[in-house]
């Protein structure tokens, strides 16, 4: 009865929050990396405009981003509608509400950090491929991507951390439902909430211990060969 | 025969430049920001002229009545850059080796042929950043060469080298250039350059050409 320590421990927000924060991650990579290239390579009119909302998550506060995701996606909203009619899809209050808010909160980091990398290469290098043959997906595949690689590196352990820890917006559209939407920040708030200060502290405890060794992991792959790129040409 | 007749408008001024070159090496001489970067770079396809034509033995590169632009991948135009802009993620092997398209025997036999000529086969699994200026200038050289080009486009190639080798190099690059017998064309902003390597030599100012010397 009177558990305490590990044993008194629901685990269900530690998988959901790992999953969800997961989740997050390989979307915003994909989405970050993307967006950067296309803003670096591209002009088009209301660029300016499209750079101000890529990096509005990160000054609004989390609530703020949460409540325009509830408007959006909510039952009534114009994207909730048109997923409910026409793929009977219905987000909001779901797990997926949770990595839509991680993803909406953790991508102008990645964005920022992949638009940094791209920055700092020098365009006679992608220019020099080009004059070698490469086509453009070649160039990115082979040039660009690997040198931007320590960028896209942080953007990677910023993003999982910022997913791993978004409340506000998460507690917006995925509300709080115990078993099914609460992640670890919403489980530390509610314990905390409810005077359970053990409970609590287990979890700080553990989403600490997650960040540490995803930070610790990042920087031990990275030194131990000098910033390695998961693909490798075939030649 | 490639022929240029190009504009291209510049913050300063416009460039109007036109010329044609046989199997030789065309030098376009002038001080800086006359505009011979950007000629280079329109030929090669890296930039986009405002208007002209670009004709190399009958292909149509460029021609903006026509409104044809070839993507520098599908010119085979070999381009060294002034800071050389080796792959630093490379060793000098992949560098060498990224402009190959097939790698068969043919190839190896023209790798074994530049290394050889340039004397940096040992170099092989060097990183660009352990190479000196002139090592750097060879790889460089060796890179755009095993992509056979049908030209090649060299931008103030010895401009960062000291003076012993930079005058090894101006040898090597009339050498490279007889064996290959492809044209060269070559900036430079130094007379005693453009007369040792230039079979012609095209003066440059403000975008205009200003006049046009052959040699021999």
């Amino acid at each position: 009865m009177n558990e305490t320590g590990i044993g008194m421990i629901e685990w269900q927000p530690v998988f959901l929050s790992i999953k969800v924060a997961f989740a997050s991650l390989s979307i915003v990579l994909i989405l970050g990396v993307a967006c950067a290239y296309g803003m670096r390579r591209w002009q088009f009119p209301g660029k300016a405009a499209l750079e101000a909302i890529f990096s509005l998550p990160l000054v609004l506060p989390p609530v703020v981003t949460g409540f325009i995701l509830l408007v959006l996606i909510g039952k009534q909203g114009p994207l909730g509608r048109v997923l409910e009619n026409c793929f009977q899809i219905q987000l909001i209050f779901t797990p997926y509400a949770a990595i839509l808010a991680g993803i909406v909160v953790a991508f102008p980091l990645m964005y920022q950090s992949v638009k940094a990398a791209f920055q700092s290469i020098d365009p006679k290098l992608e220019d020099a491929a080009r004059t070698l043959g490469a086509s453009e997906w070649r160039v990115f595949r082979t040039v660009t991507l690997p040198l931007a690689w320590p960028g896209v590196v942080a953007g990677i352990v910023l993003s999982f951390a910022r997913a791993l820890g978004e409340f506000g917006a998460t507690i917006m559209v995925a509300g709080n439902i115990p078993g099914k939407t609460q992640t670890l920040p919403l489980a530390i708030y509610f314990a905390a909430e409810s005077n359970d200060m053990t409970l609590a502290g287990l979890y700080v405890l553990i989403i600490s211990l997650l960040t540490f060794s995803m930070i610790l992991w990042v920087n031990l792959w990275t030194k131990k060969k000098n910033v390695p790129l998961p693909i490798k040409e075939v030649s | 025969m490639l022929s240029v007749d190009i504009i291209k408008n510049l913050p300063d001024f416009s460039l109007s430049i036109r010329f044609s070159i046989e199997r030789d090496i065309l030098v376009l001489f002038g001080p800086s920001g006359c505009g011979k970067t950007t000629t280079l770079r329109s030929i090669a396809g890296l930039l986009q002229p405002d208007g002209g034509r670009i004709v190399n033995d009958g292909e149509v590169f460029f021609d903006s009545t026509n409104k044809i632009f070839i993507p520098p991948r599908q010119r085979r135009i070999g381009y060294m850059f002034q800071d050389f802009a080796l792959f630093p993620h490379m060793n000098v092997y992949r560098n060498i080796w990224y402009g190959v398209r097939d790698h068969d025997q043919e190839a190896r036999q023209m790798y074994e042929k530049l290394t050889n000529l340039l004397k940096i086969g040992h170099l092989a699994e060097r990183s660009p950043g352990q190479l000196s200026g002139g090592e750097k200038q060879r790889v460089a050289l060796a890179r755009a060469l095993m992509a056979q080009p049908k030209i090649l486009l060299l931008d103030e190639p010895l401009s960062s080298l000291d003076t012993e080798t930079r005058r090894e190099i101006r040898n090597e690059l009339r050498e490279m250039q007889r064996i290959w017998n492809i044209p060269f064309i070559l900036v430079t902003h130094d007379p005693d350059e453009a007369r040792f390597l230039g079979d012609q030599v095209l003066y440059m100012q403000k975008g205009r050409q200003v006049g046009l010397a052959t040699s021999g």
